[in-house]
């Protein structure tokens, strides 16, 4: 089972696709209003990922390669279709709260990436296992993005008071809590924090804050002279949020600087190549031009 | 005048991207410049318009009168799927110009959760064949404007000075929020 708890902790850990990935962005922003939405929406796509993830797998080596793609989509929306019925009979009110989101799980690129990367490739056991840490990934990521915005503009964390007016240490408790709890009533919740602009706000300083870790571990890297391609993942579906990556361009403009002060010529030539490879498979047809001519540009300077 | 304000609504009140998060991938991928953003827009607007109408009159023609309503999620994706295909034929042999304008971007779409969104939002609304493609039209006239503004501004943020860490996808999505603020304005009008 030593491959099992591995595949658990890489969904969770390693490869979070919330906070790593940053896949499957619109329902990461569209259903964090609130911790309990992000938990309920993060359940539904595990249960989802799991057992596609389980089907695709047994069907590994039926489905021809040409149409793999359609296929998947039908295994999914499937699946989609059963679970969305199950909560409109067990779960009404998470369903209610969800809505258009749950059909739309379909799309979601963190289920077709792992159909596509690792189910359609490996056994049953770890196929599923891997659906099951991806998915509670991807549900703490919204369980916390959702827990944070209802904190900024409720001032409660799953409908619990925390902060502001009535929070639970100032109606239930005395004494020196309850000073703490007056103290904490004074906040005034900030309302656009639950509502739609308040979504693009949280995610972009997770993304900054993410950056400027990335930067860091990078340049270190850099510094110790070790690869940094793995400080970057172009993989996943094209133009999600992952599109641009700070922490390899941090690494970039390290290695740039440092073997300059070093060495003088040797490292140029060696990077004009990387730089060609490296971006090629994140930039979409569209934008080749202007991408290209930058890394030229960069490969110049 | 009705269908108008309909669209309107649809268009700018409840913007798919800034008020409903649908189609967010293009929305922060294809706006980097004034004109691939239009060349989006165009093509979601072409897409989301044909794809509305034909969702729904596969839904009321086929779907509800075998009362198979509960496959809408299954179909619809696979009918958006061969449509864009369909689309892309018809258009690069019988109207080249369009297909040049559009072209790179007409495949995009098939990943698009703003056109699948769309059509059941319809189907949901219980929306006639009529009103449904008058909402796609709408909702996607809504994601083109709202596209083309943010490579508007991302053109010009080029220049400017941005700390290191919210470079890139951070501070579009601090303007992508701006701008949903300014969307809101629009609430008051309906």
């Amino acid at each position: 089972m030593g491959k099992c708890t591995e595949r658990l902790y890489n969904g969770i850990v390693k490869e979070n696709p919330t906070f790593v990935q940053m896949l499957g962005m619109c329902p990461t922003l569209a259903v964090t209003s609130s911790a309990i939405n992000g938990a309920g929406m993060g359940l539904t796509t595990t249960c989802i990922l799991v057992l596609s993830n389980v089907a695709i797998s047994l069907l590994r080596k039926v489905i021809p390669d040409k149409v793999r793609i359609p296929a998947y989509i039908v295994i999914i929306a499937s699946f989609v279709t059963v679970i969305q019925f199950l909560l409109q009979a067990f779960i009404p009110s998470l369903n209610d709260s969800l809505g258009i989101y749950i059909p739309l799980i379909v799309v979601n690129c963190i289920i077709l990436g792992r159909a596509e990367s690792y189910a359609s490739k490996n056994k049953v056991m770890p196929s599923l296992f891997d659906g099951l840490g991806m998915g509670l990934g991807f549900t703490i990521g919204l369980t916390v993005i959702g827990a944070f915005r209802e904190l900024i503009g409720k001032g409660c964390v799953f409908n619990y008071q925390i902060l502001g007016d009535g929070n639970l240490l100032s109606s239930n408790s005395n004494g020196a809590l309850k000073a703490i709890g007056d103290v904490l009533a004074y906040y005034k919740p900030i309302t656009i924090f639950v509502l739609a602009p308040g979504a693009f706000f949280v995610l972009a300083f997770l993304i900054a804050f993410l950056n400027k870790r990335n930067a860091k571990k990078a340049a270190k890297a850099a510094a110790e002279g070790k690869d940094t391609s793995e400080f970057c993942r172009p993989e996943g579906c094209a133009g999600c949020a992952n599109v641009l990556c700070a922490g390899k361009k941090a690494a970039e403009a390290q290695a740039e600087t440092k073997p300059v002060e070093q060495k003088t010529v040797a490292k140029p030539v060696e990077k004009k190549p990387e730089i060609n490879t490296e971006v090629k498979p994140e930039v979409k047809p569209a934008e080749n031009k202007p991408e290209a001519r930058e890394a030229g540009k960069d490969g110049e300077a | 005048m009705e269908l108008l304000l309909f669209a309107i609504g649809a268009a700018l009140v409840n913007n798919v991207i800034l008020s409903q998060f649908l189609g967010l991938c293009p929305f922060l991928g294809v706006s980097k410049s004034v004109k691939t953003a239009t060349g989006m827009g165009g093509a979601v607007i072409f897409v989301m318009t044909i794809a509305s109408c034909v969702t729904s009159g596969i839904y009321y023609g086929i779907l509800v009168k075998l009362h198979l309503e509960y496959l809408n999620t299954i179909v619809f994706i696979l009918v958006i799927a061969a449509l864009v295909q369909l689309v892309e034929m018809f258009l690069k042999k019988k109207v080249k110009p369009l297909y040049e304008a559009l072209g790179v971007y007409l495949p995009l779409i098939t990943t698009n959760c703003a056109v699948l969104g769309i059509a059941l939002n319809n189907v949901q609304a219980e929306y006639s064949i009529l009103k449904s493609t008058i909402n796609g039209f709408g909702s996607a006239l809504g994601f083109a404007i709202a596209i083309t503004i943010l490579a508007g501004i991302r053109e010009k943020i080029e220049y400017s000075d941005i700390p290191e860490a919210f470079k890139g996808t951070p501070i579009v999505l601090l303007t992508s929020g701006l701008m949903a603020i300014a969307f809101f304005g629009f609430a008051g009008m309906m």
